[in-house]
């Protein structure tokens, strides 16, 4: 059996009275793509949150390639390889894509307590950071600032920020969502190219999106996982079609 | 997701932009004025341009914690104060020939400004690490009340030290000395200030272009995608503090060599904002705009200043307009919006 490369181990989150996340486990193997579905209110934001290290679980345990994670920071995370887009692209977007995957880059070199180089005429920075943003496809677009950017390519840029910190899983948060269908087709093709290197979890509505991508799907509602397994058996399951599928129809 | 955009590259910057030719003509009008002044035998003048530049440092040095890493402090007296009672205890144990301290190690006064800017930066550094690790771990409103309380707390322990003049603050009967040169002399300490103004710059300038600056600026952007990027953004905005307030430290000794004074009020919470007003006036995050800032503020106080006590109801109005027309302050409206590439 090969090692999951993130794995959530009995996760529970409560607030309050509202229990968000109830015992939740899952795992994510190199060249996969695990899609979590649910419905609104389904917790999915909240379980996010915990896996990306922005919400403590009450209990529970993340590890991300073997290694227990639970109390490391987001920053933290990121550096040992959890990269991550959200649902709301979020960017420096008063500057430039390239400067926003600069970061990255220099964050994945090392310590960004360097006071005298100057960033923007260290040609090998910038030149690392454009080749990123040529790997998403916009490299025509690298100079731009994010601001200026549709949601599309700010979606992009996330994910060259991402990749830069050469990731071993990508948690993408609804990466579909505002894109329209050419976008959608773009980026559902770029995910099966680097599905190999780099396994990917995926939170979608899309359903076109994840019935074709995905190796795995989880559903959540009410904060539990109901129900795991392949595309088939998601979508011959009469409990997913009740509790999720029913209420897109 | 190939795309084929054809979109033309963002424009090359001119050589020289506007802003940089108002930043230009500010700093020649800064120093031309006092060199004439002095010309004509005018030192008062000579003086109001060193105070100009001394608040022009205290600004930049807050700029680079407001206009850069998006703290903003309402407590940068404490620095500016620290700087400024450091200088006053060395001067007055160097000039009654006493310690500071004789336990664990003798530490006497000295009348050397250039320990005195070293010692005066370090221990504002250190009060900045300690402030800062408290209050960066809240953000908007508290944070501006954090740091507000924080300098209250020292502006009261000053005022109850009897040993440096408590509420009288004390004298500096003779400025303290630099190697080679006559600080006593108006123009020569115009001139050191206006050096260590350049030098202020340069610095704030060098560290917001580094990839230090580049995390503290995005730390002021959005502080998820700095941590999303793989960069802890407490120690990013931590040292971005102790750098700020290292700057309004040496302004601060400045201040008092120039006064011949300190008193409790260079730390009270009035100088705090003043030292705001400079930045918020001249345009946050503009370089050069504590400069603005701090001669607008120094003149209107001055002229207006003589022609009415109420002078502060123009500053309140010129403040008033700058915040709702001009969100960029004065270089905004000059130069236009700030540019990042």
């Amino acid at each position: 059996m090969t090692k999951p490369v993130l794995e959530v181990k009995g996760l529970h989150k409560s607030f309050g009275a509202l229990q968000a996340t109830k015992n939740v486990s899952l795992d994510l193997k190199p060249n996969e793509i695990h899609a979590l579905i649910g419905p609104n209110g389904a917790g999915k934001s909240t379980l996010i949150g915990q896996i990306a290290g922005w919400i403590t679980p009450d209990s529970g345990s993340i590890y991300l390639d073997g290694e227990d994670v639970t109390s490391e920071t987001v920053a933290s995370r990121s550096r040992k390889g959890l990269g991550r887009s959200f649902q709301v692209s979020s960017l420096a977007m008063e500057v430039s894509a390239r400067r926003n995957v600069m970061l990255s880059v220099q964050a994945s070199q090392g310590s960004s307590f360097r006071f005298w180089k100057q960033t923007k005429s260290d040609e090998e920075l910038r030149e690392t950071a454009g080749n990123w943003l040529r790997k998403v496809g916009l490299g025509s677009r690298e100079d731009i600032a994010v601001s200026e950017l549709s949601h599309g390519e700010r979606r992009q840029v996330e994910v060259a920020c991402a990749l830069a910190l050469k990731p071993k899983a990508l948690l993408l948060d609804e990466p579909m969502a505002g894109l329209g269908p050419t976008g959608s087709i773009q980026l559902t093709e770029f995910l099966e190219e680097i599905r190999p290197e780099i396994p990917i979890l995926l939170i979608e509505h899309d359903m076109d999106a994840v019935f074709r991508l995905a190796d795995r799907i989880t559903v959540l509602v009410g904060g539990a996982a109901i129900l795991s397994g392949s595309v088939d058996e998601i979508r011959a399951s009469a409990l997913v079609r009740e509790a999720y599928l029913g209420e897109e129809a | 997701m190939q795309r084929t955009d054809t979109a033309p590259k963002s424009i090359n910057m001119p050589k020289l932009s506007r802003e940089t030719v108002v930043n230009i003509a500010v700093m020649a009008i800064l120093l031309a004025l006092p060199l004439w002044a002095s010309s004509i035998g005018e030192d008062y003048y000579v003086n109001l341009a060193s105070l100009i530049t001394i608040f022009a440092i205290a600004g930049v040095g807050l700029n680079f914690a407001i206009g850069q890493g998006g703290m903003v402090s309402f407590g940068h007296a404490a620095f500016f104060g620290i700087g400024g009672y450091t200088t006053g205890i060395a001067a007055f144990h160097s000039f009654e020939e006493t310690l500071f301290m004789a336990i664990p190690f003798a530490i006497s006064g000295t009348n050397q400004m250039l320990i005195i800017w070293i010692v005066a930066m370090v221990i504002c550094g250190i009060a900045a690490l300690a402030i800062g690790a408290i209050s960066l771990r809240t953000e908007g409103v508290y944070f501006i009340m954090i740091t507000l309380a924080f300098a209250q707390m020292i502006y009261y322990f000053a005022i109850s030290w009897p040993t440096y003049g408590g509420e009288d603050g004390l004298s500096i009967y003779l400025r303290n000395e630099l190697p080679m040169v006559d600080a006593e002399s108006a123009l020569t300490f115009f001139l050191v200030c206006f050096i260590l103004l350049l030098g202020a710059i340069f610095v704030s300038a060098r560290l917001s272009g580094s990839r230090f600056g580049a995390a503290l600026g995005t730390a002021r952007m959005n502080e998820t995608r700095l941590a999303t990027s793989g960069i802890d953004p407490f120690p990013i905005k931590l040292t971005g503090f102790v750098i700020s307030a290292m700057i309004t430290g040496l302004a601060g000794a400045l201040f008092a060599e120039l006064n011949g004074f300190v008193g409790p009020s260079m730390l009270s919470w009035h100088r705090s904002g003043e030292i705001m007003v400079f930045v918020i006036l001249g345009g946050v995050g503009r370089l050069y705009g504590p400069v603005i800032g701090a001669a607008l503020f120094v003149l209107l106080e001055t002229y207006i200043g003589e022609w009415t006590q109420h002078w502060q109801l123009l500053l309140g109005l010129a403040l008033l307009g700058v915040v709702l027309f001009a969100r960029g302050g004065v270089m905004g409206m000059i130069a236009g919006r700030a540019r990042h590439d």
